[in-house]
């Protein structure tokens, strides 16, 4: 009998699309939560770890004082290790866990907090809330990440020197490849961020299952190429603007081309957050479960 | 039921819900009128199960629930007319009382102006307008639930349900709610209250309905489920001059089962199957007999009564 309700109530659902509503119920919901997102006592360790490449590059280029003359001396050997921090640290690492963590607690977090019932007992359509909620960690994650990028990237052409990285900006790839990294590093926040919302959905301790798709995105460059398409930085891997010749980061299988890549990802993306919004709308409020 | 009457009620049909293997409800039939019905009973006897129902915070595991003709599972439209006070004492992080509110009338589409000026009515409802600002974290227990109950209230639902809506409130907040509480039920709202204080609830209420393991195991008005009790008969107690008199003459009839002075024997308890007879018969010896009455007083025809006669205890906590 519940199912037949379930039925009846999205089919009449689909006659009344109120997209002036919705638009109005998302943005009320972006308020609520990106305050939560950037202020929240949940906010911090995400701070920390966007805060690990800037950092290391800071480390890397400005304390240590041959670095510099290193950097200018062979600057595509340096364009090849910030390749390697950008794949190795920012994107399988600080990309994946920051969103893991926004994306997660989105209702994960609601729900040990008690408080997820309010939006539940709103006037509002589950699958918006759904789409309020996924905005809300996309705008977090991409605002954070690309800011871990961009002052990544700030600190590696500092230490280049004003002259030499004004002529490779403008008049050569630079400013190209800044945008590749800053691209990519959305996009994986779009496709981490749906994955690690619907695991936030299904699985009472996330974690797991989140290390299991670490270790699954981490063996990537082993899998035989039909297993490698199924991970999401296969595609993030195919867009980066720099090969890396050698070791894990290595393209050795055909890459996938832009254009499928990128509508490949949001297409699974779309999919993956219907699959979030049937499972809310099944979703029982049952603190004392949780 | 005829459509045009579902949409005017709340409506349960053959409704069960399972934890499990646990029971929470089973086999609901309801249908509520406008005005105050009181969910009683005891821990664990499904009250919350049933407001949850009702909410869509959980679904039946069989059988179909509807709020004025509308299903819980559409939210959208559900919560035009419904407003939910929970139990649960938890709020988002960082709010105050004014943003609480506010912040979740904005959830429901509405512009910028109406959220405010519906946010302030409703805090003034609830007597927080001078705690509006600060942050509801360090508000006492009384004030949390005063801040639920405007967020409840503040769309103007015309059907609230409310889980032991007095909890943590002082008498004056109790008694300023119940009144609330009465307005809106002579507005014309459905209010649904779950409430383990049975002397306010026996005040309130227009119906009750009685729960017990799950089961509804009365529902009406008080008086009206009193009456249909034939296996206990109605308890009165006659305060006047001879009592023993009286007991000599009402003894003799069938439908009197039991007749016990008072402790201080100026007065008489006279159990009975049937008041209304009861009520004639006592005119007459009065007439008859010159007795002085001073009082005539149903003594277990109340809520607690019932409750305790139905369910066997003194009243329970939530459930």
């Amino acid at each position: 009998m519940s199912a037949s309700v379930e039925a009846g109530a999205a089919g009449a659902g689909l006659g009344r699309l109120s997209w002036g509503l919705w638009r109005r119920q998302i943005l009320a919901i972006l308020r609520l939560e990106v305050k939560k997102n950037f202020w929240g006592r949940r906010a911090l360790p995400i701070y920390l770890l966007a805060a690990v490449p800037v950092l290391l590059m800071f480390a890397l280029t400005v304390l240590e004082p041959e670095a510099g003359r290193d950097i200018a001396r062979d600057w595509g050997q340096a364009n090849v290790i910030f390749a390697n921090i950008y794949e190795g640290l920012i994107l399988r690492t600080v990309v994946f866990f920051g969103c893991a963590w926004i994306f997660m607690n989105l209702f994960r977090g609601e729900l040990v907090d008690k408080s997820l019932h309010y939006y539940f007992l709103a006037a509002l359509r589950r699958e918006v809330l759904v789409a309020g909620k996924y905005l809300s960690g996309l705008l977090t994650s991409i605002v954070l990440f690309s800011l871990t990028t961009g002052g990544a990237l700030f600190l590696l052409y500092l230490a280049r020197g004003y002259p030499a990285n004004a002529e490779y900006f403008f008049e050569g790839p630079g400013l190209g490849q800044a945008l590749d990294y800053l691209g990519v590093t959305a996009l994986a926040c779009v496709g981490y961020g749906a994955a690690f919302m619907v695991i936030g959905l299904f699985f009472r301790n996330p974690i797991i299952p989140a290390l299991v798709a670490y270790g699954w995105e981490w063996i990537n460059f082993l899998l035989p190429p039909v297993l490698k398409k199924i991970s999401i930085i296969h595609y993030l891997h195919s867009l980066t603007p720099v090969p890396v010749p050698e070791g894990p980061f290595a393209l050795v299988a055909e890459p996938t081309p832009a254009w499928v890549a990128v509508p490949g990802l949001l297409l699974v993306t779309v999919l993956v957050l219907a699959l979030a919004s049937v499972r809310i709308r099944r979703m029982e409020i049952r603190y004392g479960g949780e | 039921m005829k459509d045009d009457a579902r949409e005017k009620m709340i409506v349960f049909e053959d409704v069960s819900k399972f934890y499990g293997e646990i029971l929470g409800v089973n086999r609901v039939n309801l249908a509520i009128a406008p005005g105050i019905t009181s969910l009683v009973g005891p821990n664990g006897s499904g009250k919350t199960t049933l407001m949850n129902l009702m909410t869509g915070l959980i679904q039946p595991t069989r059988g179909r629930v509807s709020i004025l003709g509308v299903s819980p599972q559409d939210p959208q439209e559900l919560f035009r007319h419904v407003g939910y006070c929970a139990q649960f004492d938890s709020f988002p992080k960082g709010l105050t009382g004014y943003e609480f509110v506010r912040s979740f009338l904005a959830v429901n589409g509405l512009s910028r102006g109406e959220t405010e000026r519906l946010a302030w009515r409703a805090l003034e409802r609830v007597d927080l307008v001078e705690a509006a600002h600060r942050k509801v974290a360090g508000y006492s227990k009384g004030m949390r639930q005063r801040v639920r109950l405007a967020q409840a209230i503040a769309h103007d639902p015309s059907v609230m349900i409310l889980d032991e809506p007095l909890n943590g409130l002082d008498p004056m907040a109790r008694a300023e709610t119940i009144r609330l509480f009465r307005q809106l039920a002579r507005e014309g709202l459905h209010l649904v209250i779950s409430s383990h204080i049975l002397h306010e609830v026996d005040m309130m209420s227009d119906c009750v309905v009685l729960l017990n393991y799950g089961y509804v195991v009365a529902e009406g008005d008080v008086r009206g489920v009193r009456d249909e009790m034939d296996e206990h008969p109605l308890e009165i107690l006659i305060r006047c001059d001879r009592p023993a008199q009286l007991a000599a003459r009402v003894f003799a009839e069938d439908h009197v089962v039991e007749a016990r002075l008072h402790e201080d024997r100026r007065g008489l308890f006279v159990k009975t199957r049937d008041a209304d007879h009861f009520y004639l018969l006592l005119n007459r010896v009065v007439l008859e007999d010159e007795l002085r009455v001073e009082s005539v007083a149903p003594v277990d025809d109340d809520l607690s009564a019932v409750y305790q006669y139905l369910i066997g205890t003194n009243g329970g906590g939530s459930g």
